[in-house]
């Protein structure tokens, strides 16, 4: 569904953010990219929906190619890839309700954009995700007088409403508690696959991520250095991920995952 | 743990590098700039004793104050005022309108670089030219009257606005516009949602304040013939009718400070 070949990313200052990474994600694939700061996680998905412009190499999505399409095309093609981002990235002095309709502008006019007039069918879409997530009554609310994990939600419907194939996600669960991480990566996990969707997502925490996801690659400094399932983790392939350290507090017991119910 | 060993630190007292490091260069530099400033002030020459004839005339205007004459050039006062504001209101529109493109020309993070260098050369050139230059240029050009006045004062709130306005979108949070345009946004729709939010309270605040700017400079510009109240100032003042020039200029008082108030009241709302 997403396939990633010999993908490169050299910076104007020389560094070398991503070096030939080759990547084949099936449909509904919820993956997790772990790896010290540094290591190109997040050029990685910002070279897949083109914020980043990559140096070399290529991007299928589907049966488009990403890298050489022409700024129209790729406009088109975003639509395609919802995104999360670290710090959520709301616009903070629109309300949630523009928010998460800021998920559609690559469906309507710029018109229609300005004048804050959705097709019906968009406004219905945005607020059955937000009774989804909880956030409902918030709808009217300006984006800064929320939570952290609301704002999260808030964001996560923004990508939805794209009515993408894929989900590229940015470090979500960076500056919150980890209550709210879990339920934050749990709401993700569950959105996919009541969706099929399929998502990178990008994470600091190596628990975190085993706890929910069913494939992991490890990146450093640009090269994938470890693919496969979460319980592959052992402390030595931490250790070439990320350096020398004791990991063995790090793995997850399996059943720490204590028993919240859906309360995200 | 460093390379200087603790012995060596311990018991010397601290401060924070200076900003010129070497000793002999820092105090040339202090040295000479103070032997300049004395140097230049010595080149002020004052005439006393036309100082103290002068004090006479500005006694006599600052008592006009005390008994302004708003009756006797009513007529004139009132047709200047309403030109000023006239122009005010037109010239701070049509410059404001102009100015919002070229901010967003002249943002490096928004505009591509060639778009960038002319927004940047447009904003130099009319911030470089003081408004009294262009009237005088624009008054030989259109002729005496309000329409040159209109005309420099549009053209003084592009150099001002633009620029402050394009270092606010520069020093916008990049993420959130990042976000609007990962939606598939076309570039119109970014800079409505992503960009517009963000540079809203500094745009509004600034439109105010050059509102303010524009009012006070269309008294000025009345001196070199370009229309509005500076016209029936500068004639009272030829008259020698300090009175009703104390008139005008304390309407022009109050219409800053009431001008200043609204900014205040508005620029609370909006933030």
């Amino acid at each position: 569904m997403l396939r990633l070949n010999k993908l490169t990313k050299t910076y104007k200052t020389g560094d070398q953010a991503l070096m030939a990474v080759t990547l084949e994600i099936p449909e509904g694939q919820v993956l997790a990219l772990i790896g010290p700061s540094g290591a190109g996680k997040s050029t990685l998905i910002r070279c897949i929906n083109r914020l980043v412009e990559p140096t070399s190499g290529t991007v299928h999505l589907g049966d488009v190619e990403l890298t050489g399409l022409s700024s129209g095309a790729l406009r088109r093609e975003r639509r395609r890839m919802g995104m999360i981002f670290q710090e959520y990235a709301l616009v903070e002095r629109l309300t949630v309700m523009e928010n998460v309709l800021s998920g559609r502008l690559g469906y309507v006019g710029f018109w229609r954009s300005f004048l804050r007039r959705f097709p019906q069918s968009d406004v219905d879409e945005a607020f059955r995700l937000l009774d989804r997530v909880g956030l409902a009554h918030m709808a009217d609310k300006r984006a800064d007088e929320l939570s952290g994990g609301q704002r999260q939600r808030v964001g996560i419907c923004r990508a939805l409403i794209q009515n993408p194939a894929l989900l590229l996600v940015d470090e979500p669960t960076a500056s919150l508690d980890p209550k709210t991480s879990r339920q934050i990566m749990r709401l993700i996990c569950e959105l996919c696959r009541e969706r099929g969707l399929a998502a990178i997502i990008n994470i600091h925490d190596v628990a975190l991520a085993q706890m929910f996801v069913q494939r992991v690659i490890g990146l450093r400094a640009g090269a994938m250095e470890f693919d496969g399932p979460p319980d592959g983790l052992t402390p030595d392939v931490l250790t070439t991920i990320y350096g020398a350290e004791d990991w063995e507090a790090t793995i997850a017991n399996v059943d720490d995952d204590e028993d919240e119910g859906t309360a995200a | 743990m460093s390379d200087a060993p603790l012995d060596t630190l311990i018991g010397k007292p601290w401060k924070r590098p200076p900003f010129v490091k070497r000793a002999w260069l820092r105090y040339t530099l202090l040295g000479g700039f103070f032997l300049y400033l004395v140097a230049a002030y010595m080149t002020i020459d004052v005439n006393w004793s036309r100082v103290y004839e002068g004090l006479e005339r500005g006694k006599k205007f600052v008592l006009a104050f005390t008994s302004p004459d708003f009756t006797t050039r009513a007529r004139d006062i009132q047709s200047g005022m309403i030109e000023s504001i006239v122009m005010t209101v037109a010239a701070s529109v049509v410059g404001i309108a102009i100015s919002i493109p070229i901010a967003l020309g002249a943002a490096r993070n928004v505009a591509p670089l060639p778009v960038y260098l002319i927004c940047r050369a447009i904003i130099a050139v009319s911030r470089a030219l003081q408004e009294i230059i262009v009237a005088i240029l624009l008054v030989a050009i259109f002729g005496f009257g309000p329409l040159a006045g209109f005309l420099t004062l549009s053209f003084a709130t592009i150099g001002f606005l633009s620029k402050l306005l394009a270092e606010d979108i520069e020093s916008m949070d990049r993420t959130q516009a990042e976000a609007i345009k990962a939606s598939g946004a076309r570039w119109t729709q970014w800079i409505n949602y992503g960009v517009q939010p963000q540079v809203m309270p500094r745009l509004i605040g600034l439109s105010i304040y050059r509102v303010d700017i524009n009012f006070r400079e269309s008294a000025i510009l009345g001196l070199v013939g370009a229309g509005g109240i500076g016209a029936t100032l500068n004639t009272s003042f030829d008259r020698y009718e300090y009175d009703t020039a104390a008139a005008i200029l304390l309407i022009i008082i109050a219409i800053v400070m009431a001008l200043e108030y609204i900014s205040g009241i508005v620029r609370a709302r909006v933030q």
